[in-house]
């Protein structure tokens, strides 16, 4: 009796109801498919005789991984290191090279951006076959090209080209430099050094503020380094200087095989990082540079003439006026081409370079067979480095923002 | 408003509690019923998808010579390929009835087991865990190998025992790694290790001078020398550090499948032993030893008890060739592989390869 015809048409017209009913429909149907995704595959490894588990993680590893950053940090050492350890290991040398690529590719990409707005031919030149080539080659291929083109033209394992006037050396096996070795007492002067940057900003910020109100700040250029230096060279004295070099040793005579650098001496950068490195950063240095180049294109005509106009230079305008405004158009993408150079960052097993995927989702996974597991571990941490990196790079944007009147 | 909360709420309450019973269910140890109703359930699955498919999808390397290699024309070929040919002229009579998948070795186990392959030739080695852990089972060994080292001549290392501090170059993803480590560390000696993805990768990183050293298994080590820029220049070491017996391997539960493929491999060992080769399989059908006749399919029904036809082993060897022929046309010694018999030579002449009867 309650639900006679009229009665459902009006609750049909009803644009409330209806909203409502789409909303369970659509929230139904994504909770069927989930549980009916989760089902298939815990049915289907049951029937393979496969549990699902993470008991693998405190079991040790038989296996050797190059010398790098994650190795050295997590003290890698073959049947004790667990996987647990590699895990971190490969987050370690993965996050080594998402740091410093998206480092040394803004700064490339933005030079190669500006350089292709330039009046001189030969740079234009220079950065448009750049960008071109670099955009259309695939990255494997030029990982591939950058890792042989630089193992062909070092030196062999049994000699050195030095550097640092002899302290350190590049051969095929590396490049061997000093390394630190921090004894008691250099956290204090780490934490003197942090303070010192944080009273340099502060200082920075004041000078800013006495320029708006009076015209005039202190020269903060040349305070900041001095007070830096002052503030760390003083607690790194008094601390009775906390810090030993251990360098690089080669030798020239015995056993084929102990010939060369020797290992546990200085620190070394295995070519395969380097080559990653340099390939990652060129190819989204690339990206970078036509994104800039498009950002500050937007920017409209008119500020630049009347900057003109007011008497600033060039350069000065485009430091002062042009980049300010083409910062709030570049940030977005910039943010997508820092979470590709992170994510590309798992092509490096093709070269060697023992970054997460590599080991952990490779190496190991082999060894350990638990592959829903590792793969889910590792889309994790590529999903949380990713979510932090876009974070900051959103908090960054709305700082620059132009705030319109 | 409330109502529709209320159902709202119900809903996603009630799947809720679905899915985490579910979970919990399959944590639990699985009941007997239950298992054995799958393991039914996959008897003779693969066989029947086989049949029905009209080919065996064989995975294989991305180009072992000798093993599994495509030429320039498409074809493969290799020892490996030869028991997977074999395979499809048991179930089908004719083995060109095979469709090639090119695998990593990271990607090998887990193509078996989720069903994109119906069978692995992939020179891969037969160990505990890969038998007990991933669901798979070895159907058998078709080489007998052992992980060795290849160095350049002019380094003039004599022996393994010499590598202390080397760098060595492998792939990763394999037994080749744990070894390596394992030989090391007995030794105690020092090396740093360099392990790329691809095959090829490792060859490059060798011939560059990137490392001194390059480690996999002897046969792999014969087949990638030829791909060296100078192939003459370097030396296999005599040191044998493990042992690697390689084989096809199917999925477990399906043990008609199973039997298939090890029975297609003894088949082809034992026709050796019995002197039967692709010429004269036709005419040896009707020879006095009653082993051949049984082997061939003149007498018994053994065909019938794999699902196949009683002329399953004349197709193989007619097509396919014997344990031996296979050996001589992809790794022996006229091959540029130029891999004597060694331990893979017949029980009854000096090796330990011998395959249990068929009767």
């Amino acid at each position: 009796m309650y639900f006679n015809s009229n009665n459902l048409s009006a609750l049909i017209n009803d644009a409330r109801v209806r909203n409502i009913g789409f909303q369970v429909l659509i929230i139904g149907a994504l909770v069927f498919s989930v549980w009916w995704l989760m089902d298939n595959t815990l049915t289907n490894l049951e029937n393979r005789g496969k549990s699902l588990g993470f008991g693998f993680l405190v079991q040790t590893a038989g296996f050797e991984i190059s010398d790098t950053l994650g190795t050295w940090l997590f003290d890698y050492e073959v049947g004790v290191s667990t996987y647990t350890d590699i895990y971190f290991i490969g987050i370690t040398n993965t996050l080594l090279i998402a740091v410093l690529g998206i480092f040394l590719a803004s700064i490339i990409g933005f030079t190669v951006g500006i350089m292709r707005l330039s009046n001189n031919f030969v740079l234009k030149y220079f950065a448009t076959v750049y960008v071109e080539v670099i955009r259309n080659v695939p990255l494997l291929l030029q990982l591939f090209f950058w890792y042989f083109a630089v193992l062909g033209i070092l030196p062999g394992a049994r000699s050195q080209l030095e550097v640092l006037g002899g302290l350190g050396g590049l051969n095929i096996t590396g490049l061997y430099l000093p390394a630190p070795v921090f004894q008691t007492g250099f956290g204090v002067v780490f934490f003197a050094f942090i303070a010192s940057l944080v009273l340099s900003y502060g200082i920075a910020r004041l000078s800013k503020k006495k320029q708006e109100k009076t015209g005039q700040g202190f020269n903060v250029a040349l305070i900041a380094p001095v007070l830096i230096i002052l503030i760390t060279g003083t607690t790194y004295v008094i601390m009775g200087g906390p810090l030993d070099w251990t360098f690089p040793e080669f030798k020239n005579t015995g056993p084929i095989f102990k010939r060369g650098f020797q290992s546990d001496t200085g620190m070394v950068l295995v070519p395969e990082m380097l080559a990653v490195l340099l390939a990652l950063t060129l190819y989204t240095a690339g990206f970078i540079a036509e994104i800039v180049r498009a950002g500050i294109v937007a920017v409209s005509r008119g500020q630049t003439e009347a900057s003109y106009s007011v008497g600033l230079r060039p350069g000065v305008t485009l430091r002062l006026i042009v980049i300010p405004q083409a910062m709030r158009i570049i940030i977005p993408p910039l943010t997508s081409q820092y979470l590709n150079l992170t994510k590309n960052s798992s092509l490096a097993v093709a070269i060697a370079y023992p970054e997460l995927v590599s080991i952990f989702a490779g190496t190991a996974l082999n060894q350990v067979g638990k592959e829903i597991e590792m793969i889910f571990m590792v889309m994790s941490t590529y999903l949380v480095i990713s979510l932090i990196t876009s974070f900051f790079m959103n908090w960054f944007n709305a700082r620059v923002k132009i705030v319109e009147r | 408003m409330n109502n529709i909360s209320i159902v709202l709420v119900a809903i996603v309450a009630a799947a809720a509690g679905y899915f985490g019973s579910t979970m919990t269910k399959n944590e639990a140890p699985a009941p007997a019923p239950a298992a054995e109703k799958t393991e039914t359930a996959s008897v003779e699955a693969t066989l029947n998808a086989v049949k029905a498919k009209g080919f065996v999808q064989c995975g294989v390397s991305q180009g072992l010579p000798g093993f599994s290699n495509a030429d320039d024309a498409g074809n493969w070929t290799g020892i490996d390929v030869d028991v997977c040919r074999g395979v499809a002229a048991a179930v089908f009579g004719d083995a060109s009835k095979v469709k090639y998948t090119p695998l990593s070795s990271k990607q090998r186990f887990t193509a078996l087991a989720s069903g994109e392959i119906d069978m692995l030739s992939r020179n891969t080695t037969w160990t505990m865990t890969r038998d007990t852990q991933l669901g798979l089972n070895f159907a058998g060994v078709n080489y007998y190998d052992g992980q060795g080292f290849l160095v350049p001549t002019k380094l003039g290392i004599k022996s393994a025992l010499e590598m202390d501090g080397a760098n060595v170059c492998s792939q990763t993803g394999t037994t080749t790694e744990l070894n390596v480590t394992d030989f090391f560390r007995e030794n105690g000696m020092k090396f740093n290790l360099v392990a790329f993805e691809e095959a090829d990768a490792v060859v490059a990183a060798y011939d560059s001078g990137r490392c001194d050293v390059y480690t996999t298994d002897r046969s792999g080590l014969a087949a990638q020398r030829t791909k060296l820029a100078n192939p003459d220049a370097h030396m296999v070491l005599p040191e044998i550090i493990s042992k690697e017996p390689l084989g096809p391997v199917v999925r477990q539960g399906d043990d008609q499948w199973f039997n298939i493929v090890r029975w297609t491999l003894n088949a082809m060992i034992n026709a050796e032993e019995m002197g039967v080769t692709s010429a004269n399989a036709k005419s040896m059908a009707n020879d006095n030893n009653p082993s051949i006749k049984r082997l061939l399919g003149t007498e018994g029904a053994f065909g019938a008890e794999l699902g196949l036809s009683n002329d399953w082993a004349l197709n193989i060897i007619s097509q396919v060739g014997n344990y031996g022929e296979s050996y001589e046309a992809h790794v022996g010694p006229n091959t540029p592989l130029k891999l004597g018999r060694g331990v893979n030579a017949l029980w009854s002449q000096g090796g330990i390869l011998y395959a249990p009867p068929v009767r």
